[in-house]
């Protein structure tokens, strides 16, 4: 029983929405504010990709009647992918609805929040409302506030001060029923010094046309590190407007492993800022796109503090005649002395249609600075190929050894073995 | 394991537009070790590659065969499975695939389906041939050649030849670039392989390392073809002499061919 979301997407339905979800004030003028604005603001314009065509309100939302569904175990669907060691530090989406969710009692005792986001508007309201929308703002563009009005699903995670997780804690967001619209609003929050690793994965079903309106925040606090790792593999029809951002404070590190696998067309634009003295940022992204996806990547590192350091790396495989851009940028603000950014963009092509663009771009209003870049668009590298198929391998199995090779840095930096094995069945999948 | 015969015959191989190989024959049988010697520039690597397939290199006349069966009419890696190996001189890196991965999916190509050598079984065998070749087990981990020296990247080529036990070997220059301990251990692998049913192709600048690996045969390569034909003592004349009594009593002024440096 699903709703259609056109009608939805009004004043009345969207207060409707939130008075059955029982939110705050603060969360309801948030989602009327984002109403309002999505119809004055104009949609972001990323480079040399027109999205004004991707389809954006066409997705219903989950049935009513399930969202009281929550269960002891992971559904019977996902019981052969997931590892047992996996379960204890897990939530499940299914569909926009919280299926499963569990933490270990050693972790909630030191205070550690880690709940889906229906849950943690109900027990945690003045802490998220503290951070809600406050890295990406509602008013950016017109997809920012679409995406407010809209939030369906989402993760709150809370570090406390000196608390250090060394169990990676996963989120799954899985699209059972393929017309439902995904709208997570993810929130991380590492007070200093303390530590973290978020897993997400996010699939569905191919079949049929849906929405991924997908935004994530995340504070670092001084001195925290947050490992930061997602997986996105959403279906042909559905189409993904991603927007990853975290800031990090003093002598505070982040690292993002993303492995942008969606097969649908995207936007995902992943940004770090380094505002504190001595922050430092990785960010290592890999792509395949195929068909006739049409894909805009932007990774980004704006240094504001001294002595920062912020790294990119990008490595994507094209096939088909799938077209994406891949941007790398580091901006380095005036004041932010002695600090460095580096990048790497590189673009394997499988197919002469398809089309991938990779521009390192460097932004330096500041002297005292090291910076550098490389990028490069080719194709599998001929003796690389003569090289392994003189051992016996044969030319297909070769080629995927090497496109294998050339996606491990995101692969390798997967914490979680069933979540890495996901990552490289996909990869074999698409690259076949 | 069947006795290995190969048989080349007048091959004619262009870089480019230029001719390297101007009618090269060489028969080598099981259990036999040939060195190739000669000036640099006079072809050596070139025959190595070609044999193996090298897309670069374009065969424009003679024959090659292995037992009987024409190797140029094989992909690359139908070559290998077929029981060819080359230790190249200059091994490509590849980035993200670990040696040990790379290794195992190697010998699973030639296992076949069905037949998947056990992970026991393939870290024994691995452990075993890095002894003797001396290596640390960390290299196992590291990906294929990457950030090599130039000894490890030739260990790491004679460790794969010692782990998919190819029944021709074929070795271009494989004792350039080693000092002295080095070229024992991979002299040591070489010579642990010796087999009636395993023949070896040894392409060497310097007599060098065939102190350590005895050949049956010595040939002198010139000019795109081989000139002159002997035993191990041929090796150590030209270890005293140098190669300009061989051009004098040929009459060859430039021995170099095309632009092969």
């Amino acid at each position: 029983m699903t709703v259609q979301l056109k009608s939805n997407f009004d004043r009345e339905s969207i207060m409707n929405y939130s008075k059955q979800h029982q939110e705050p004030d603060w969360l309801l003028n948030l989602r009327l504010r984002g109403l309002e604005q999505s119809e004055v603001l104009e949609l972001p314009k990323p480079e040399k990709t027109n999205i004004s065509k991707w389809n954006m309100l066409q997705f219903k939302q989950p049935a009513e009647e399930q969202l009281t569904a929550k269960s002891a175990h992971v559904p019977s669907e996902l019981q052969g992918m997931i590892d047992e060691q996996e379960k204890g530090h897990l939530i499940i989406h299914k569909n926009g609805i919280p299926v499963y969710s569990s933490l270990s009692d050693d972790l909630q005792k030191k205070g550690i929040v880690f709940t889906d986001l229906k849950t943690a508007v109900q027990e945690h309201r003045d802490l998220l409302s503290e951070y809600m929308h406050q890295l990406v703002q509602v008013d950016e563009h017109k997809l920012t506030a679409l995406h407010a009005a809209l939030i369906n699903c989402g993760i709150f995670l809370y570090v406390p001060q000196n608390v250090e997780v060394d169990i990676p804690l996963q989120s799954i967001f899985w699209q059972e029923d393929a017309d439902c619209g995904l709208i997570p609003h993810v929130v991380i929050v590492a007070e200093a010094n303390s530590k973290v690793t978020y897993v997400e994965n996010t699939f569905g079903n191919e079949a049929r046309k849906s929405v991924n309106h997908y935004v994530a925040e995340v504070f670092v606090g001084p001195g925290a590190k947050v490992h930061f790792a997602a997986i996105d593999q959403l279906g042909e029809q559905t189409t993904s407007f991603i927007y990853r951002r975290a800031v990090v404070q003093k002598d505070g590190h982040i690292d993002w492993a993303l492995g942008q696998m969606n097969s649908g067309h995207t936007l995902s634009d992943n940004t770090t800022v380094l505002k504190g003295d001595g922050s430092t940022g990785d960010t290592k992204s890999v792509a395949i796109g195929q068909g006739d996806q049409s894909e805009n990547f932007v990774q980004r590192m704006n240094h504001y503090g001294l002595h920062t350091d912020g790294q990119i790396l990008s490595h994507a495989v094209m096939k088909d005649s799938a077209r994406a851009i891949f941007n790398g940028i580091s901006k380095i603000e005036k004041g932010s002395t002695k600090s460095n950014g580096e990048q790497t963009e590189r673009v394997l092509m499988l197919s002469e249609k398809a089309r991938g663009d990779a521009n390192p771009i460097l932004l330096i209003d500041e002297d005292d600075v090291t910076a550098g870049h490389a990028a490069s668009v080719g194709q599998v590298d001929q003796n690389q190929l003569y090289y392994l198929m003189s051992r016996g391998i044969p030319r297909s199995e070769a080629e995927k050894l090497i496109i294998l090779g050339f996606l491990s840095p995101v692969v390798e930096k997967i914490p979680l073995e069933g979540v890495k094995r996901r990552l490289i069945e996909v990869i074999e999948r698409k690259v076949k | 394991m069947t006795v290995p015969h190969l048989k080349i015959e007048d091959l004619k191989v262009n870089v480019g537009e230029t001719e390297i190989l101007k009618g090269f024959s060489l028969e080598v049988k099981g259990g036999e070790i040939h060195a190739i010697m000669g000036p640099n520039g006079t072809g050596k690597s070139t025959l190595a590659s070609a044999i193996m397939g090298h897309p670069a290199y374009e065969v424009t006349g003679g024959k090659v065969e292995l037992d009987g069966q024409n190797v140029l009419d094989m992909d690359v890696d139908e070559r290998a499975r077929a029981g060819m190996f080359l230790a190249m001189q200059y091994p490509s890196e590849i980035s993200g695939v670990t040696t040990a991965d790379f290794l195992r999916t190697a010998i699973n190509a030639r296992r076949g389906e069905g037949n998947e050598i056990s992970l026991m079984k393939f870290i024994r065998k691995m452990d075993e041939k890095m002894s003797v070749l001396d290596m640390d087990e960390s290299f196992s981990h590291r990906y294929l050649n990457e950030g090599f020296s130039g000894g490890e990247k030739k260990r790491n080529e004679i460790l794969q030849m010692m782990m998919l036990e190819p029944r021709l070997c074929i070795l271009d220059e494989i004792d350039s670039g080693l000092d002295i301990d080095a070229l024992k251990f991979v002299s040591r692998g070489v010579n642990d392989m010796r087999d009636p049913e395993r023949a070896f192709l040894i392409i060497t600048h310097y007599q060098r390392l065939l102190n350590y690996i005895k050949p049956d045969f010595v040939h002198v390569m010139m000019q795109g073809r081989i000139v002159k034909s002997g035993g191990p003592e041929l090796a150590v004349e030209l270890e005293e002499k140098g190669y300009d009594w061989i051009k004098d009593e040929l009459g060859i002024t430039d021995e170099k061919v095309g632009q092969e440096a």
